[in-house]
């Protein structure tokens, strides 16, 4: 029994309009969802991070506007939309208002293949997983351009740390994904979930699948500039990094667009490792929109241990960061998809 | 639909092609390449061709672009725009891509295209690519994949050894 609602509202359309219109209003209703979808997460990660940062420096967090200091972020975003957009003067202005659109594009074009349960899919293709990986090595740019374009040192710095740390560690996060992958035997998404039906893949896969959740785990901070991968932001030394210069609404894309992009890689992590929207042991899987439910429940999860890190450890220098992809994680990685293959061609999977 | 939407795409690849080559600034211009690559990259997703697409924005977008602006932070001067080229050369240049896209266009009129709905029965999915991939039968594709492999491999090993040998000179010359 599976109470669809999207096939409702495409048949409702038909009614009222021909093939081609319903069509067309359809794709615009997707968009416009999950635009939503994206300010709502946006909103909601921020005021996780200041709580739990607060639950994990003994303090409260925001606590005041409404229940649980749920409205303080929307009560910041209002403030972000109603600032000033400020910009400098000698910036090269066509490259420093276009840089944070390359951010939101490419977080919003990785939502869209994130299946939030069985129903709620936007965009399943075969090569799901790869196009994730191709959609998000774009998304560099719009930091590369903002640090260029602000016309400002530290900028400038947090710029090229960003080309040299992101480009690294796609290369972890890329070779984790294809290690599951072998297991998986399929890259599109929704595949991948099936398979678990009767065991999540990182039971499956046991010992090269741990390895690889771990390495996944690593770069994935890497990925979203998280600590103690922050070089990028570095308060204490570069300013604010490469959005120093930005201000208003343009400073708030890139944050929720970071913000987005860390819930992008726990759901990645979920998806190829626990088993996406399915239940544990299929406990619900008569009732509909259940796997929102798991699913949400298990991409908090891994968000929260992305924040148990970004409050425990301090931040690494740029020389022990690149050692740590360069020399650690990428021959580790490399031993760990030939045990992989291995172990699916001996058949030694459980 | 479908229609209008390859006009709109292939005219912005257009202009953003051509503001590319008379930019004078040269980040500026490769950004432009960038949206023209996006463009190809659009193109081949509207003809269901996914990978392929996929393939162009982690290699082109994501990579050769990256690669470029890199490079080109490391340029001298690189906030002052480039000089203006002069009217011959110009000349030239232009009645060299104009005999290009003559030759291009002549050889796209005259050659008899499949039309796309018949050829959408072989869809390409990447089980299909990977396996012509790393056949060594009829169809297959290992003896290139593996040419090219070994070629990147020297690229490789030869990037290493130009970048070593300047820091060992200079580290020989100190001592």
């Amino acid at each position: 029994m599976i109470l669809n609602i999207f096939t409702d509202i495409h048949n409702k359309l038909l009614e009222h309009m021909s093939g081609g219109a319903a069509h067309i209003t359809e794709l615009i209703l997707i968009a416009a969802a999950y635009l939503g979808i994206f300010a709502i997460l946006g909103l909601l990660l921020v005021w996780l991070e200041r709580r739990v940062a607060g639950f994990f420096q003994l303090r409260l967090g925001p606590n005041r506007v409404g229940p649980f200091g749920l409205f303080q972020t929307i009560a910041d975003a209002l403030k972000l939309v109603s600032k000033e957009l400020t910009g400098t003067v000698k910036a090269d202005s066509m490259l420093y208002r276009t840089a944070p659109y390359f951010v939101i594009t490419t977080a919003l074009m990785a939502l869209s293949l994130i299946p939030f349960s069985h129903e709620i899919q936007a965009f399943d293709i075969n090569i799901g997983v790869f196009f994730l990986i191709s959609v998000s090595s774009v998304g560099v740019l719009g930091i590369f351009l903002a640090g260029w374009a602000s016309n400002n040192k530290y900028s400038l710095i947090g710029g090229m740390r960003t080309g040299i740390q992101m480009i690294s560690y796609e290369l972890s996060v890329g070779m984790a994904i294809v290690t599951m992958t072998v297991l998986a035997g399929t890259l599109q998404i929704s595949e991948i979930i099936e398979i678990q039906k009767d065991g999540w893949l990182i039971w499956k896969g046991h010992i090269p699948a741990i390895i690889a959740f771990m390495i996944f785990m690593i770069a994935g901070t890497a990925e979203s500039n998280r600590t103690p991968f922050d070089l990028v932001e570095a308060e204490s030394e570069l300013g604010a990094g490469f959005h120093t210069e930005y201000s208003g609404m343009n400073f708030a894309y890139y944050f929720l667009a970071e913000f987005v992009n860390m819930f992008i890689i726990a759901s990645v992590a979920v998806i190829l490792f626990f088993g996406g929207w399915l239940s544990p042991f299929g406990i619900t899987d008569t009732i509909p929109f259940a796997g929102l439910f798991w699913f949400t429940v298990k991409v908090i999860g891994v968000i929260f241990i992305f924040m148990w890190f970004r409050w425990t450890f301090p931040r690494f220098r740029i020389d022990q960061l690149l050692t740590l992809e360069w020399k650690y994680l990428l021959p580790v990685n490399m031993v760990n998809i030939v045990l992989m293959a291995l172990i699916v061609w001996l058949g030694l999977t459980l | 639909m479908e229609r209008i939407i390859f006009y709109i795409i292939s005219v912005l690849m257009i202009t953003f092609a051509v503001m590319a080559v008379s930019n004078r600034n040269l980040m500026r211009s490769i950004i432009y390449l960038l949206f023209v690559l996006l463009g190809t990259a659009a193109i081949y997703f509207m003809i269901e061709f996914y990978f392929l697409g996929a393939v162009q924005l982690t290699v082109y977008a994501g990579g050769i672009i990256v690669l470029y602006v890199n490079s080109v932070m490391l340029v001298e001067k690189i906030n002052n725009p480039l000089p203006e080229v002069n009217s011959k050369r110009r000349l030239l240049a232009g009645i060299i891509s104009t005999a290009g896209a003559a030759l291009t266009i002549t050889a796209i009129l005259s050659y008899n295209f499949v039309h796309i709905a018949e050829s959408k029965a072989t869809e390409t999915n990447i089980d299909k690519v990977g396996k012509a991939l790393l056949n060594y039968g009829d169809k297959g594709y290992i003896l290139p994949f593996e040419v090219i492999s070994i070629l990147l491999l020297a690229a490789m090993a030869g990037a290493i050894a130009i970048a070593k040998t300047n820091k060992l000179k200079k580290n020989n010359e100190s001592k």
